[in-house]
């Protein structure tokens, strides 16, 4: 009888380990079935451009089961939670769904109800996120009728979905505002609860630079507690306080509700417990997770939910086979960072190594760490990228799974010197 | 890297005053790497926390953030605030002598 695999959740990672490993094995050896609640899927990366008018909402979403190749079975139904024990998942509904391997792909959720005040009075008025996209259509008319005062971006705190989509709306805003003349009478302010604009030493230097050149305030190490709406305030755990007229907030994030219905499957947040490399849980060998759910230590970003699943996929095949999973992932992260005027940097990194500059994929290429007008329309080529090769499964030409060293100025090797092999 | 003297002990630390090496840690210690912390006395309270966060440590290999701490230490987020000033999780993981807790990326 052929095995039957379960992916819960029908987003980019979901979609591509399905598509992935049908491609790969036969309806003899294998049955796949996807779970999601509904059959919208939201091109995330495109929310970022909505307040600015760049984009609209409607034009980002398209249906998810025409994402996924025939003989993929999608079950439209809520997960309701998983029994590890029993291999099985309850949905919505009462349908029980058993399974020989399970696919966690469920993303992660925003938690606005989870800070003081958050969601009070002002949500929706003067406090907005552009995370989903009932929030970016909100903002775009806010900040359409934003004539003079501060605009206040904030992260709550990390975990987030694409951690450097917050700096891209300051230097989104910042081009906006000029645009329409009025950048002078806006201070726009970025608060973070990281010690810098980015994680990583080159990466934070470059991109603090460029918010000094745009004129974006900085404020660091900001634990925000309370959100103020009417009193137009952030307030931080410590006391401190950073005034608003507008704030766009990037509230926490979790896992999908159900994780902490399954025990055993997540942590204390709700993400799945994996292993970094295999993505395969330790407890339960025949469970895996990918994207936004995994709580491993990379960037929640469709890129990497792209270059797991190839690995991903390996490691199922390899399992189903009665084998030890060999294949490994890396970490391998690939972002553009939109910086306005139709410009973008762009950074690639893994476990291993930080975003450096130099080029990519290889010693010619688009330039790294560095704005470009090749990077933006590499950002804007994404988008179509995403529908016709990232979700039907398939590879980039000339961009493997695995990070490329070629073309990477290692400090160690002088700094000037890219590694040409 | 630095060498910091507590409880009559030369232990290395880094830029930030975190041990490199958490096994050479003792409870002598943490009550003089506090004071150079900014915080003059360790309380119950305070200890509850640097405790945790030494099991936490020993079973993870991370120390938890302040999310997690607050989720899971049974101390509240504000209360870790009013405890550690200066940020709850870096200064208490120091304080327990465990690496800084992993920012996420
Ligand atoms: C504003 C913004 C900008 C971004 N920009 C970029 C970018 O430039 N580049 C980049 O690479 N990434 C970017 N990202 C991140 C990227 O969109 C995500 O990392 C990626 O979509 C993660 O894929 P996923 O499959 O893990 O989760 P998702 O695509 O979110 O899919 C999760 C799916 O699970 C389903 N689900 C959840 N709970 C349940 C349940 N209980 N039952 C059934 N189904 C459920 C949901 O309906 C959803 O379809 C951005 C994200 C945002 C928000």
């Amino acid at each position: 009888m052929a095995n039957r695999i379960v992916v819960l959740g029908g987003g980019t990672g979901g979609t591509l380990v399905a598509n992935r490993l049908r491609r790969r094995l036969g309806r003899a050896e294998a049955e796949i079935v996807v779970v999601d609640e509904d059959d919208r899927h939201v091109y995330q990366p495109g929310l970022l451009f909505v307040p600015f008018g760049l984009a609209h909402v409607d034009d980002l979403v398209r249906p998810r089961h025409a994402q996924l190749h025939t003989g993929v079975d999608l079950v439209e139904r809520a997960v309701e939670s998983v029994d590890l024990a029993a291999r099985e998942v309850r949905l919505a509904g009462g349908t029980v769904l058993a399974y020989d391997v399970l696919v966690v792909a469920t993303g992660a959720v925003l938690q606005p109800e989870e800070t003081d005040g958050l969601t009070g009075p002002g949500w929706m008025e003067r406090v907005f996120t552009f995370y989903d996209p009932a929030g970016a259509a909100a903002l775009a008319d806010a900040i359409a009728a934003f004539e003079r005062g501060r605009i206040v971006v904030s992260v709550v705190d990390m975990p987030i979905k694409c951690p450097v989509a917050p700096l891209e709306f300051c230097f989104l805003a910042d081009w906006y505002l000029r645009r329409r003349k009025i950048r002078d009478a806006v201070d726009l302010v970025f608060v973070t609860p990281l010690d810098g604009a980015f994680t990583k030493p080159v990466c934070n230097h470059e991109l603090s630079g460029l918010l000094r050149e745009k004129g974006v305030e900085v404020v660091t190490e900001f634990s925000t507690g309370t959100v103020d709406g009417p009193g137009g305030r952030l307030v931080s755990y410590d006391g401190r306080e950073v005034a608003f007229d507008l704030a766009v907030v990037v509230p926490l994030h979790g896992g999908a509700k159900y994780v902490e219905r399954s025990p055993g499957l997540g942590d204390e947040l709700g993400f799945v417990t994996v292993d970094e490399h295999t993505l395969q849980s330790r407890s339960h060998p025949e469970v895996f997770a990918i994207g936004d759910a995994a709580g491993i230590p990379t960037s929640k970003a469709g890129s990497v939910a792209h270059f797991a699943g190839e690995v991903l996929v390996e490691n199922v095949v390899h399992v189903l086979a009665g084998a030890e999973p060999t294949a490994s992932f890396d970490g391998h992260t690939n972002c553009f960072i939109e910086s306005g005027f139709d410009k973008a940097l762009l950074i690639d990194f893994n476990y291993e190594t930080e975003p450096l500059r130099g080029h990519f994929p290889s010693v010619v290429g688009l330039p790294l760490l560095r704005e470009s007008r090749l990077n933006h329309l590499g950002k804007l080529a994404f988008e179509w990228l995403y529908w016709h090769v990232l979700l039907p499964g398939h590879d980039i030409p000339g961009v493997g799974a695995a990070m490329p060293e070629r073309g990477k100025s290692f400090p160690e090797r002088g700094r000037a010197r890219e590694r040409v092999r | 890297m630095t060498t910091a003297t507590y409880a009559g002990h030369d232990v290395e630390v880094d830029g930030e005053g975190f041990l490199e090496d958490p096994s050479e840690w003792t409870r002598e210690m943490a009550t003089e790497i506090a004071r150079d912390a900014g915080i003059e006395t360790l309380s119950a309270e305070h200890w509850k926390v640097v405790d945790f966060m030494r099991a936490q440590y020993a079973e993870k290999g991370t120390g938890p953030t302040v999310r997690v701490l607050g989720k899971t230490s049974g101390v509240s987020i504000k209360e870790l605030y009013e405890l550690f000033p200066k940020g709850p999780a870096k200064t208490a993981a120091r304080i327990a002598g465990i690496p800084k807790p992993r920012g996420c990326i």
